[in-house]
Order: C-alpha cells, then sequence, then structure tokens
C-alpha cells in the first residue's frame, strides 16, 4: 500500500529530525488531550463490580491500544501456567490508568503516551513496521535496549523510564486477577474454620518452628 | 441502625458527640447502665454488614483498588467521605516546611475509623502513666496503670482481642480469660522471630481485636456488667451474634461477619437493643451551649442534610469526637466566661498534641523464595510483634534519646494487588517476557516489611489552634497546625532503621531501598501514624490541665472529654484500647454521678 509507506517514510522523517523522547512536545500533547473527568468521588460503592470505564472514560485510540497490548504481551505472555496480560485485560487496565484524573495517574499519562509513540517509532526506523507488526525477536531486539534503566545506553535513557513504569503497570494489571492470582499460586481469599499456619514438614525443612519463649 | 433527627427527644440524660472508640464505648457504658443517650455523628449512617466488600479482588475495583486522593489507603478501605482530605472541610498549617506541617485523617461514617484502623490492641504499661517520674520528660498521668487495668480487662473480654501474656518488662500480662488466643504465625513470622532472638529482640504474640474464635458469652457477661441482668442477657447475645474469623479478607476494609472490633458491629448494635440510644448521623457539631449557671446546656449542630443549625439539650455532654476534633469544638465554642474556648482556664486546650514516631523498611528474604503454595491470609497479619526491649540500654545512656518502640512486620503471600511486585527490575535486573513470570513466581512471598511505632513526648511546639480566617463549608473556623519533633524522637526513627537493617540481615535478606540513618528523613511527617493523642490533658491540677482523671473538665462539671484528646502521653503502644479503657471508666463516673445526682 502506498499509504502505508509513506505513512512510514513520514514518521521515519520525524523520527529523525526531532530527538524522541528528549522533548516535551508529544507529552504535552498527550497530556492536553485528556478530557476533564471527575473521578469516583469520596464514598463509592464499594461492592459493586467496576470495569475499566466505568469511573471515567478510556481515552487511548485504536492504534495506542494495539501498541499497548503488544507490548504488554512481550512484558507477560501466555504461557504453560497462565494467559498473556492482554487475555486477562491489562490493556484496558492500562488504558483506565492514563485515563483518571488522578494526580499520580496524570504524571504517568505523558510517561505512556510518549513512550507508546516511541516505540513504534523505533520500531519503524529498525523494522520498517509498527511495533504490534514485529515478530517476537524483532520485538525483543528494541526491548533489550530498554529493559533495564541502570544498564540501557544513554540515548534509551528515557525510553528505558517508560519501559520500567510500563512494566510495573502489566505486572501491578496482570497479577491483581484472579489468574494472576493463580500463577503466582495465591490461595486465600476464601473463608476457612480453622487456620493452622504452615505445615510442620516445609517449617522444618527450613529450620523453623515454635521456638520456647 | 441511624435515628432520623427529626425524631430526636426532648430529654436526654447524655449527648455523645462521636462514635468511634471512644464515642461507641461511652454510648455502651452508659445506655447499658440505664441513661438515655443521644449520639451525634458528623458522618453518614455506615452498615458494615451491607457495605463490606469482603471477597472482592482487585480487578474489580477502578485501577485495580489502587489508592488515589479520594481513598487514601486504597479503593477498599474501610473510609467514607475521609482520608487527609475530607471535601469542604479543610484544616490549615502554620508554615509550607514540611517537617512542621500535620496531615490529619478523618472520616465521615458511623464508626469514625474504627471501621478500618488496624485493631492493634496494646496495653500501656506502668511505666506509660508515670513518664516523668521515670526520665524528668513529659508529664505525670493522674492515675496509674492499675487504676486503668480493670477496664484493659473489661475492654478486652468485651471487643475480643488476641494474644498472650509474656511477663515482659513494661508490657502487662492481662489476667486468665481476657485474652482469645493468637492465630497461628506465618513462615516469615517464625523467620523474623528466630532470627530477631538472635539479636535480642524479643518477637511475640501480638495483640489484635480480632476474634480468633467465639467470645465467652456465659461467663464474661456478668463480669463486665455485675448486678446488671438486663445488660448482661443482651451482651451475651450479641456475642454469640458475631462470627469468629473465618480467615480471609482484609481487615481494612471492615468486616460483615463482625469478627473484628469496629464501634458500629461491637459498641453500637448492643447500646441499641438496650432502648436507651438514639443515634443521629449527618450531625456535624460546631459548639458546646454554656448555660446561665455555668454548666453545659446542649451542643450546637449542623444537619447536614438540609444544612440546617440545631440544638440538642442533655444533662451532660460528652466529647468523643477525635481528640482534634473535640479540641477544636472547645476551642470554638466561646462565651464571656470562656472567650479562649470552653474549659480553656488553663489555656492547654489544643497543645501538647502528639502521633506516634514511625518509620519502615523492607526487605527480601531469599529463604522465603518459591516456597511451595499455602494460605496464608491468616487473621491480616500482625501474629506476633516485638514489644520494646531497650529499657535496661536506655538505663546505663546507651541510646540517645528517650522512651522507646514496639516493632511490627509481617510477610506472607498474602492477595497480590496492583503494588505488590511494584519494582521488580531492582531483583531481576529488568527481566521481561517468560522469565519475568518465572521471577514473579520466585520473589512472592520473599519480602518481609517493618515499621516501628515509637513514643512521642509532647512538646510546647506541637499543638493547634483555631485559624483565625478560613472557615469549612458549614461556616465552621477551622484548625490550624503546628508541628516539631525533638531529638528524642527523630534519633529513635534512625534507630529503627539500622535495627530493621539488621533483622533483614540477620535473616540472610537485602534491604530493598535504603536505610535512612538521618532520623529527620526517617520519621514519617506528623500525622502520619494517625495516633493523634493530646490535646486537653487531663491532670491533677487544674491550672496544667483541661480534665481530672475521670475526663471531666475541670471548669464545666458535666463536660466530658472522653477521648485521646485527654491523653498525657502517648506510649509506644497504640492508643485506640487505652482510649476505650479511658471511655469506660470515665462514664462509670458519669453513671455514678448522675445516681447521686451530682449531675
Amino acid at each position: 500500500m502506498t499509504d502505508r509507506r509513506t505513512t512510514i517514510k513520514w514518521m521515519l522523517a520525524a523520527a529523525a529530525s526531532m530527538p524522541l523522547l528528549n522533548h516535551g512536545s508529544a507529552a504535552e500533547q498527550a497530556a492536553g488531550s485528556l478530557p476533564a473527568a471527575a473521578g469516583y468521588g469520596s464514598d463509592p460503592l464499594l461492592t459493586k463490580l467496576y470495569r475499566p470505564g466505568d469511573a471515567w472514560p478510556l481515552t487511548l485510540s485504536a492504534a495506542q491500544r494495539r501498541t499497548a497490548a503488544a507490548l504488554c504481551n512481550v512484558i507477560l505472555p501466555g504461557d504453560e501456567r497462565s494467559p498473556s496480560a492482554e487475555s486477562v485485560g491489562v490493556v484496558d487496565f492500562i488504558d483506565e490508568w492514563v485515563s483518571a484524573p488522578y494526580p499520580r495517574q496524570l504524571e504517568d499519562r505523558p510517561i505512556v503516551l510518549e513512550g507508546l509513540a516511541w516505540v513504534d517509532a523505533e520500531a519503524l526506523l529498525r523494522f520498517e513496521k509498527y511495533f504490534a507488526e514485529l515478530d517476537e525477536p524483532r520485538q525483543r531486539a528494541i526491548c533489550d535496549d530498554i529493559c533495564y534503566e541502570p544498564n540501557a545506553a544513554a540515548k534509551f535513557a528515557r525510553a528505558a523510564g517508560f519501559f520500567a513504569r510500563y512494566r510495573d503497570l502489566t505486572v501491578g494489571g496482570f497479577y491483581s486477577t484472579p489468574a494472576g492470582h493463580q500463577d503466582l499460586g495465591y490461595i486465600g481469599n476464601v473463608p476457612m474454620p480453622r487456620f493452622d499456619g504452615p505445615p510442620v514438614e516445609l517449617l522444618r525443612k527450613l529450620g523453623l518452628g515454635p521456638e520456647p519463649a | 441502625m441511624a435515628l432520623s433527627s427529626s425524631k430526636i427527644e426532648k430529654n436526654y440524660d447524655v449527648i455523645v458527640v462521636g462514635s468511634g472508640a471512644a464515642g461507641g464505648q461511652t454510648a455502651y457504658t452508659l445506655s447499658m447502665e440505664g441513661a438515655k443517650v443521644l449520639m451525634l455523628e458528623a458522618g453518614r449512617n455506615y452498615v458494615p454488614e451491607q457495605e463490606t466488600p469482603m471477597f472482592q479482588t482487585p480487578d474489580q475495583a477502578p485501577l485495580r483498588g489502587s489508592a488515589t486522593p479520594e481513598k487514601g489507603f486504597g479503593f477498599y478501605d474501610a473510609t467514607v467521605d475521609g482520608g487527609w482530605t475530607v471535601p469542604g472541610e479543610p484544616y490549615s498549617q502554620s508554615t509550607d516546611d514540611p517537617r512542621g506541617r500535620f496531615a490529619w485523617w478523618r472520616s465521615r461514617m458511623l464508626g469514625g475509623r474504627t471501621n478500618h484502623w488496624g485493631r492493634i490492641s496494646l496495653r500501656n504499661g506502668p511505666y506509660d502513666f508515670k513518664p516523668h517520674s521515670r526520665d524528668g520528660l513529659g508529664f505525670d498521668w493522674p492515675i496509674s496503670y492499675d487504676d486503668v487495668a480493670p477496664y484493659y480487662d473489661k475492654v478486652e473480654r468485651l471487643i475480643g482481642v488476641y494474644g498472650s501474656s509474656e511477663g515482659l518488662e513494661n508490657t502487662p500480662n492481662s489476667p486468665e480469660g481476657c485474652l482469645l488466643p493468637p492465630p497461628a504465625p506465618l513462615i516469615s513470622d517464625y523467620l523474623v522471630q528466630q532470627r530477631a532472638r538472635r539479636l535480642g529482640i524479643p518477637i511475640i504474640p501480638g495483640h489484635r481485636a480480632v476474634l480468633t474464635q467465639q467470645l465467652d458469652f456465659k461467663r464474661s457477661p456478668a463480669l463486665l456488667h455485675p448486678g446488671n441482668l438486663k445488660a448482661q442477657k443482651i451482651i451475651a447475645a450479641h456475642m454469640q451474634q458475631r462470627a469468629a474469623c473465618f480467615w480471609a479478607t482484609d481487615c481494612g476494609r471492615g468486616c460483615s461477619i463482625r469478627a473484628n472490633y469496629q464501634s458500629t458491629t461491637v459498641h453500637l448494635p448492643p447500646a441499641l437493643a438496650t432502648g436507651n440510644l438514639d443515634i443521629v448521623t449527618d450531625a456535624m457539631v460546631s459548639e458546646v451551649v454554656l448555660g446561665r449557671d455555668g454548666l453545659a446546656s446542649g451542643v450546637k449542630y449542623i444537619d447536614r442534610i438540609s444544612g440546617k443549625e440545631r440544638l440538642a439539650g442533655a444533662r451532660v455532654i460528652v466529647l468523643a469526637a477525635s481528640a482534634c476534633e473535640t479540641v477544636r469544638i472547645l476551642l470554638n465554642s466561646k462565651s464571656a466566661r470562656f472567650p479562649e474556648g470552653l474549659a480553656n482556664s488553663s489555656g492547654r486546650v489544643g497543645r501538647y498534641l502528639m502521633d506516634t514516631v514511625g518509620s519502615s523498611l523492607r526487605g527480601q528474604v531469599p529463604l522465603l523464595e518459591s516456597l511451595p503454595p499455602q494460605n496464608e491470609d491468616g487473621a491480616s497479619g500482625h501474629a506476633f510483634y516485638a514489644p520494646w526491649w531497650g529499657y535496661q540500654d536506655q538505663q546505663k545512656g546507651r541510646l540517645g534519646f528517650a522512651r522507646g518502640y514496639h516493632i511490627e512486620f509481617g510477610g506472607g503471600r498474602h492477595m497480590p494487588d496492583s503494588g505488590t511486585l511494584r519494582g521488580l527490575e531492582r531483583l531481576t535486573h529488568g527481566s521481561y517476557g517468560k522469565k519475568l513470570k518465572e521471577d514473579a513466581r520466585r520473589y512472592y512471598g520473599s519480602f518481609v516489611g517493618f515499621a516501628g511505632r515509637g513514643e512521642m513526648i509532647p512538646n510546647e511546639k506541637s499543638y493547634c489552634e483555631i485559624d483565625p480566617s478560613v472557615k469549612d463549608k458549614w461556616g465552621i473556623p477551622v484548625l490550624r497546625f503546628h508541628w516539631q519533633w525533638s531529638d528524642h524522637e527523630t534519633r529513635q526513627a534512625a534507630h529503627m532503621q539500622k535495627t530493621f537493617a539488621g533483622i533483614v540481615e540477620a535473616m540472610g535478606g537485602r534491604v530493598m531501598g535504603a536505610v535512612q540513618t538521618d532520623g529527620a528523613e526517617a520519621i514519617s511527617p506528623g500525622g502520619f501514624i494517625i495516633h493523634e493523642v493530646g490535646g486537653a490533658m487531663m491532670g491533677a491540677n487544674r491550672q496544667t490541665s483541661v480534665t481530672n482523671e475521670w475526663c471531666q473538665t475541670w471548669d464545666v462539671k458535666n463536660l466530658f472529654l472522653n477521648d485521646g484528646a485527654v491523653f498525657v502521653s502517648n506510649a509506644d503502644k497504640n492508643p485506640t484500647l487505652t482510649i476505650m479503657a479511658l471511655a469506660w471508666r470515665a462514664s462509670d463516673h458519669i453513671a455514678r454521678l448522675m445516681r447521686r445526682r451530682e449531675l
């Protein structure tokens, strides 16, 4: 498609002409695009079941959500123990997070939006495809450069900051679901007639147990 | 559970302002004794049996339940219209310097902050009532441990507190039958116990207001209300309606099966069952009205629904609105006789405000990695704690600060939420993909957090007063806070950091984050521990205190302050149990004086 090649060229030109993630304009535009919304108030109904979008509108575009999903799934892919982050609603959670009207979330919004834009621009620059369209080795090639802030090259420092924040959101969104609970082996939140504490064999193995005062 | 304000009767014996630990206990004791009681609560009615999100998981809440300014302790926390800010009800600070500020956690709901609190219920010890006699700092209480002990016994029997009696210094034993058995510890509890003891730090069962078994409804009623058959019958029935803990769900959400202490599930239902208590919610008390006879004749309050000011009268007025709110009401109750605020002839109303010294540190422990799945919900934390152990070192002048702290700690495989595995890259060096999933399984449950809770000595620079210009949305002048820690507190916070790091090291673990050795940085800001007490201290001398030992103001004999405002010192022990014990003791005295027609 000619349109597509044109788009890539334009994106590459844009990427070349400005030091991405080292200026504020994308972030400012992103933050400025958040429509004014109220929070859930100081007395929300606690027993209701909420879905992202119930408390305030979601704001990510389809393109942003596509990149967000791809990144979620690179960070926490499906394996034999649990499904991928995207499949348990983590993209919805991240959309809810960056669309929320509270200070901490408003602070994260430009970091996330700018980071998602950077990931796509970097993918286009290196491989002439959007991040979501890359195969896993190519997605990892980009992520490897930004996955750990202390080791990231100076030119990737800001992108690495985004990745750390995005990974925390993905991890927080995933492990707070029943699927995440199951993956970690969390087996609580059920009423029990008695609580006996850890099995004696396990304590013995660890060299622990009741001690005289 | 609440009575609408249009049905207020005319002839109440007692008005109780506030429905939390102090108000709940006062209303309970007095209504059981036959007094007609009107309780006024600023917040809305709240029904834990219907409103508590018991088994909800984080993914069912906005933002996975994360804290926001509107729900400061997370979405499911049992706080209504409250937190560090209350909509339309500001308070002010005397300085922009963060170290001179005080943060005030409030709620606007029936039962107040008892709905969400940590339930840690420790007795003050004998030293804690006579601190000035021991080290020359602060003030002595006009009462001793022996005066309060019978009321600690009663409160423990009534509300249900688990724990043990270990006979340690200044850490009182409870008489046989007062405490419920402590819950089974978790693996991390055993590990902390083993390693901390090698450092000379005692680790013993904690004390929390959670029913590890049903209350003793056969023996306790007669001990709680000797000679009062009606009261015995009512409380026996209510003890049987409270279920024992079913070892799931976080106590901070409240408890719909009434297995932990909330005023709304423990104090108020039996008090209402006497037929002697009326509760009016949405009643924001602004001042106490002084009659021509020099007695308190009633209180003015704003009905939050209509916005109208109303008046309620009674023979006796009890303020139990929380230390700072009680002070605010007194200071706003001005008259020709008390131009500086009611019952303030000593000039001490608002003075000597205290919080608790707090500092925390987290460790990661390889020994706790990759353990087999097991249910560690337990009693929602604090199976064990470390009472203050440094009395001998302190006496020898080795510590550099006065008074002590206890350690609260916890680890375990608790319900993962959006913050449980935050910042994991410090351990994983940035893993992602399948490796991150493996790492998450490995590290989940391997963290142990430590929090110190220590004594603050009252000082001249920590107090509150009425802001000369700011009013809340009801038109009531607000409080302005002044705050300063002394070296005793900041050095104690630094000592906490070193101690926690030592325990983490003794467990073979690594400290997460930095060990803060600068005490001024290590200490939590004023108010953050939400143990604010003082502001209207009791004493033996009317020139230097606001109330006598019975929480009765020196200046107005039918006005009582039954909450934390009367505290003379703030021991490391969490204040709620002592607030309830003192409220019961004061209420017994009120009943006695009313019987003698002295009130």
